[in-house]
């Protein structure tokens, strides 16, 4: 589980987080969602500790994350995964030494063992095999988004954050990412955090969403009670996909 | 501007301390080091080869054309040729060149990561960024440039030789002689010691402004631009340092 409590968060002058508090489940697929500028990526970066927050505090499992040492920082980063928006793998590496990098950098196991930890990873997400050799320019962005997901899960992360997974993919490739999230979130126990704008994620896995609006935590549930809500923010920014959820 | 300047100080040095932490693993360091001399070092051979060629054929056909004097023997031509090249071509010329062409490459290739977030991801996974991606190139590049300009000497005194000889301004004897007239071995350390400092000077400039990369292409075309314009003046200024202290 991981918690927010009370996170603040400043650029020069500009306030951008006014106190958010949030608690993020373990095995549920938790989603972020608010409009563009709401203060989504500054949150998950927060929280993946990319930014570091004015006050407040973030727990993982209890640990709190503020002011930790930098060995400390070190270790719990190795028991996170983060999928990216534009995916970020490494354009010097194949996908498959891409998915073997944490392992080379972390782990004592022996290159075959590595290989084989990250084929059984590509192998999760459905890559197809003859996609292990070529580089991340040589394939589409779905194969890289999944790609990006095998190398999230290859130490075995306990937490998993996802940063627009869909941006750019087509509604049916979308689809097969948001249910692979989902997937992995449940087979490996994790607590997944996801950032989207993508109502059809909300609809297909959203089992604990939290609303931002300029900087502030507005609502808090479920997608059976999304419609509920009576936010004005979040009704015009439902409004589109109000027949869909009914 | 003053503010801006120790500002960027600053951060380069704080940038420099996080370059020489422990790495995560030293066989991937070392395997890296090897992947950027390929990248930096061997792929320069080319440039640094025909530069060394026509600027030292270029330096024995002006010196022999000036020092066009009855009571000046043929071999100065071979030994200012020598100096010229030894001094201040192969160490400060060449560094400049590779300011531009190796300088702009590793920053560029730096600034691309950064905006796509691939350096977001190293930290994410608890991989010291600046360990891993600037310490090979600037280990390689200290292996690298001194074999650049040690090979541009060589090829240089080459080209004023086959200059000299071709256009019959110098014969062969004549510039050989005075390759070895009065020549002294501490030239050679001092350029290279030049060298060693000019390169760690080019990649970590390059990887600086690399790293500090925000926004998108146009900021890593900036990027890339400061790098050779900073690179080059820090170049002339240490170049003036440098002389100044040994030979003086």
């Amino acid at each position: 589980m991981i918690e927010a409590i009370d996170i603040h968060k400043t650029f020069g002058d500009r306030e951008v987080m006014h106190g958010i508090s949030a608690t993020f489940e373990t095995g549920k697929t938790n989603l972020i969602i608010g409009k563009s500028g709401s203060g989504k990526t500054v949150l998950l970066k927060s929280l993946v500790g990319l930014y570091q927050p004015e006050s407040g505090d973030i727990l993982f499992d209890g640990r709190s994350t503020i002011n930790l040492s930098h060995k400390r920082s070190l270790a719990l980063r190795r028991e996170i995964g983060m999928l990216f928006q534009g995916s970020a793998l490494f354009d010097s590496l194949t996908v498959e030494e891409n998915v073997r990098f944490p392992l080379d950098m972390f782990t004592n196991m022996t290159l075959q063992e590595r290989k084989n930890q990250a084929i059984a990873c590509l192998e999760r997400v459905n890559m197809p095999k003859e996609s292990y050799k070529l580089f991340p320019s040589e394939i589409s962005g779905g194969m890289q988004k999944r790609a990006a997901i095998a190398r999230a899960i290859a130490l075995r992360p306990k937490y998993l954050f996802c940063d627009e997974p869909n941006s750019g993919l087509d509604p049916l490739t979308s689809s097969v990412i948001d249910n692979l999230i989902h997937e992995i979130t449940k087979e490996y126990n994790i607590t997944t955090i996801i950032n989207t704008h993508d109502m059809n994620s909300v609809i297909n896995i959203g089992e604990h969403i939290i609303f931002i609006n300029s900087g502030n935590k507005e609502w808090d549930g479920t997608r059976e009670t999304i419609l509920q809500a009576d936010i004005p923010a979040m009704k015009e920014f439902l409004e589109p996909y109000r027949l869909r959820f009914e | 501007m003053f503010k801006s300047f120790f500002f960027h100080l600053g951060r380069y040095f704080v940038f420099l301390g996080q370059m020489f932490r422990r790495p995560e693993k030293w066989r991937i360091l070392g395997k890296r080091i090897l992947v950027e001399i390929d990248k930096l070092g061997v792929d320069s051979f080319g440039i640094v080869t025909i530069i060394s060629l026509f600027v030292g054929a270029v330096i024995t056909i002006q010196t022999a054309t000036n020092l066009d004097n009855p009571f000046i023997p043929k071999y100065t031509v071979g030994t200012a040729a020598r100096e010229s090249i030894l001094l201040e071509f192969s160490s400060t010329i060449v560094c400049l060149i590779l300011a531009g062409k190796v300088g702009s490459n590793i920053s560029s290739e730096i600034g691309t990561m950064r905006i796509t977030e691939q350096i977001d991801a190293l930290e994410i996974m608890g991989v010291n960024s600046v360990g891993y991606l600037v310490t090979p190139k600037v280990i390689a590049m200290l292996i690298s440039v001194p074999i650049l300009v040690a090979y541009s000497m060589c090829i240089g005194i080459f080209g004023g030789w086959m200059a000299g000889d071709y256009t019959g301004l110098c014969p062969s004897d004549d510039y050989i002689h005075g390759i070895h007239y009065a020549f002294k071995p501490y030239y050679v350390v001092y350029s290279l010691v030049k060298s060693l400092t000019f390169a760690f000077t080019i990649s970590t400039i390059a990887s600086y402004w690399g790293y500090y990369v925000k926004g998108g292409a146009l900021e890593v075309g900036r990027a890339s631009t400061k790098t050779v314009v900073v690179s080059s003046i820090v170049i002339l200024i240490f170049n003036l340092l440098i002389t100044q202290i040994w030979l003086n």
